[in-house]
């Protein structure tokens, strides 16, 4: 069994929070305190039916405080997989918490109200999830109990977000007729729509294949080197870190950058057990045959596919605090163990994201996204974000107050 | 982080040691935060798995209410040999006489608040940057929203508006002086997968954790195990009960429950059919309050 992170793109209004409730309540998901709340709850449905949205209530009552919307986490398992749910808010103003709630996603589940069909905040939704590179979208399209189960209007809707995927290259999209309200096609296939004959939401999540770059080339950015100097492992030195992409092998060839140092792999280790060949995602430790210089910040890669190299990167990147960006400061750039500094040399443009069209920058402020040149003090061995998302992302950190005040994905390297 | 399809429990253990090893990457001075409970002996072994054979980059710091269970204490200080790593003890006991904190009184007193004080103390005594815990996601609604590597101020206050995007697996480690940070390697962890990683690790537990004759007295609709710690009143009826615990930690704060399960697969099972018949029984019970209530509210006398 393995796990699936998704996140959920839509607001209150299109039903994301009853549909995240539909989905806990009808895979038996909801514990004794919160299923006694939803009992309780003066709040019902029109046909007296518990309200489910009542579940995200935390996010509500969040709202009424006044305080941030934050992205929350929540986690269920049937008998075929295990999901991580990444709650986000829908509202432009909190485009910064869904793409947090997108990085680290599988795949993203795009609510549209079927009433409404295609509206602003879906082409909103659907930039930031090819912005982020999420590769699998299932395009639910909610409410089909408020316009009569229409087949019509669904292959309307479907039509036309077509266009939208097309316009912004995602191409594993899947569409759904659901009622997160009513239960149709979220658990249980709706006996309302004999014209759809697909899968439910469940049964897409259960089956869709989280495999990704498997034939990536090898990284392993080095987070900390295991030195014991006891007597007897005098000599030991093992550099400890988690497998971006790709795999190593014992007797591979490789490069550290980025002293560019060769080596060849004698020994991988995971706690006690040796092993042959190390994966994408296993954290691990490597041990080589040469005695290099080699510390935290370094990245050992594959010697026969090595990263980009370079101090000026081309980027996508969205601003993320309430401070607008500084060109003239200078930033701290965290990419995987790597820290440096940089300077944002250049703001290519900047994107409206309700419309899609490009405009002239002179800075960023809050949930600001757009294209970048950005200088580093010390060259980064990264890959492109549309290659590897792990290895083309980083971070902007204002040294003043230690926030992270930007996310960046990588697009080209500045020759 | 793409991935072949690792099984879920190599998934979150691969995680916990990136996260365990960007603090010892990233902090001058880390500590362990060591309850004796199953969650911190969790991260025990998934400090070995990120740090063998070399030593733990941080100490193990128990906070002592002096009102733990023996059996909690006595497998720390086996376990504190066996791995051969420095614990350090901060003791509420020590906290009270130096008047730092007044211990409660009455019959529901327990020591469980006053180790917040002794706490952010032994943060301050030794200067940690960055203290690991236990905590988990699943626990509760204000988790589900807390960072993995969550900044607390000068006073050790965790302040939800100003938390930090987190991003990918890149974890913001920069603090400013006096503040730490607390960091969450098995935030993505539920009850149950601590269980299956308990398991199949094969890591031994206080045996307060299963089944087991004590003596108890039902105190809130719970049972309290009948210690010298615990204020008890001629109301008080001591019973002697088959049970368990289901989390360890102050004596006079943590409840038991009746419990047959003698072997971690009893536990799993118990665990898994708890939630459904646990949460079958409430609805029971809970329905027909409810019912009731709503009727009330629509005019029933």
């Amino acid at each position: 069994m393995n796990i699936l992170k998704f996140f959920t793109a839509g607001s209150v209004d299109d039903g994301k929070s009853t549909l995240i409730g539909r989905l806990l309540y009808d895979t038996n998901s909801i514990l004794a305190d919160q299923l006694e709340a939803l009992q309780n709850a003066n709040r019902k449905n029109d046909d007296g039916t518990i309200d489910l949205a009542i579940l995200t209530d935390g996010l509500r009552a969040e709202r009424e405080q006044g305080i941030t919307i934050d992205v929350a986490y929540k986690y269920f398992q049937t008998e075929k997989r295990k999901f991580i749910i990444a709650d986000t808010p829908g509202h432009i103003q909190y485009t910064r918490n869904m793409v947090t709630g997108a990085s680290t996603a599988d795949l993203a589940i795009i609510l549209i109200d079927a009433r409404n069909g295609v509206v602003e905040q879906t082409i909103r939704h659907t930039y930031l999830v090819s912005l982020l590179g999420i590769k699998e979208v299932v395009v639910a399209i909610n409410k089909m109990d408020m316009v009569g189960y229409s087949e019509t209007v669904f292959n309307a809707i479907v039509t036309k977000y077509k266009a939208l995927a097309l316009q912004l290259n995602l191409k594993q999209v899947t569409y759904l007729p659901v009622s997160a309200l009513k239960g149709d096609n979220i658990v249980h296939r709706s006996g309302q729509m004999a014209w759809y004959d697909g899968k439910s939401l469940i049964e897409l999540l259960e089956k869709v294949n989280t495999e990704e770059q498997q034939q990536g080339p090898a990284r392993m950015p080095v987070q900390w080197v295991i030195r014991p100097q006891t007597d007897d492992l005098h000599d030991y030195r093992g550099y400890a870190g988690r497998i971006l992409s790709g795999s190593f092998k014992v007797n591979d060839k490789v490069v550290v950058l980025p002293s560019g140092n060769r080596s060849t792999i004698s020994k991988i280790e995971f706690f006690d057990n040796e092993l042959q060949e190390a994966l994408a995602g296993q954290s691990v430790t490597i041990h080589l045959k040469d005695n290099v210089d080699l510390s935290r910040g370094d990245t050992i890669v594959n010697a026969s596919a090595v990263p980009h190299e370079s101090k000026l990167i081309e980027a996508d990147l969205c601003w993320m605090d309430t401070r607008p960006l500084g060109t003239e400061l200078t930033y701290l750039i965290q990419h995987n163990s790597t820290l440096t500094r940089c300077k944002i040399s250049e703001l290519i443009y900047k994107v409206d994201i309700n419309t899609l069209e490009k405009h002239n920058a002179s800075s960023f402020a809050l949930n600001d996204i757009g294209r970048v040149v950005l200088k580093t003090a010390a060259a980064l061995a990264f890959d492109l974000y549309g290659d590897s998302r792990q290895n083309g992302s980083a971070i902007l950190i204002d040294s003043r107050t230690n926030l992270t005040v930007g996310a960046l994905m990588f697009r080209a390297a500045v020759e | 982080m793409s991935r072949y399809n690792l099984d879920y429990l190599d998934e979150l253990e691969a995680e916990a040691i990136h996260i365990l090893r960007e603090v010892a990457g990233q902090f001058e001075k880390p500590a362990l935060l060591f309850s004796g409970g199953k969650d911190s002996i969790t991260l025990v072994r998934l400090a070995e798995k990120a740090f063998r054979p070399g030593k733990f980059p941080f100490p193990l710091v128990h906070i002592d209410t002096g009102h733990n269970f023996i059996e909690t204490i006595q497998y720390r200080d086996e376990m504190v040999a066996r791995i051969g790593e420095k614990l350090i003890v901060g003791s509420v006991q020590q906290s009270i006489d130096e008047g730092k904190v007044v211990e409660q009184t009455g019959k529901n007193a327990s020591r469980n608040a006053l180790q917040t004080v002794t706490l952010l103390d032994t943060i301050q005594a030794y200067g940690f940057d960055a203290c690991i815990g236990g905590a988990r996601r699943d626990e509760e609604k204000a988790r589900a929203k807390e960072r993995i590597f969550s900044v607390r101020d000068e006073f050790g206050q965790w302040d939800p508006k100003r938390q930090r995007p987190e991003l990918w697996n890149i974890y913001n480690g920069k603090i400013h002086k006096g503040e730490n940070v607390r960091v969450f390697p098995i935030s993505n962890w539920t009850e149950l997968d601590v269980w299956n990683y308990i398991r199949r690790e094969n890591i031994a537990l206080p045996s307060i954790y299963f089944a087991h004759q004590r003596d108890c007295v039902v105190r809130n609709g719970q049972l309290m195990g009948a210690t010298p710690f615990l204020n008890m009143d001629e109301e008080d009826v001591v019973v002697s009960k088959k049970v368990r615990f289901r989390t360890v930690g102050d004596m006079t704060c943590t409840a038991a429950v009746e419990s047959e399960a003698i072997h971690i697969d009893d536990i799993i099972a118990e665990i898994s059919h708890s939630k459904v018949s646990e949460r079958g029984a409430r609805m029971d019970d809970k329905v027909s309050e409810a019912a009731m209530e709503d009727r009330k509210k629509g005019g029933y006398f």
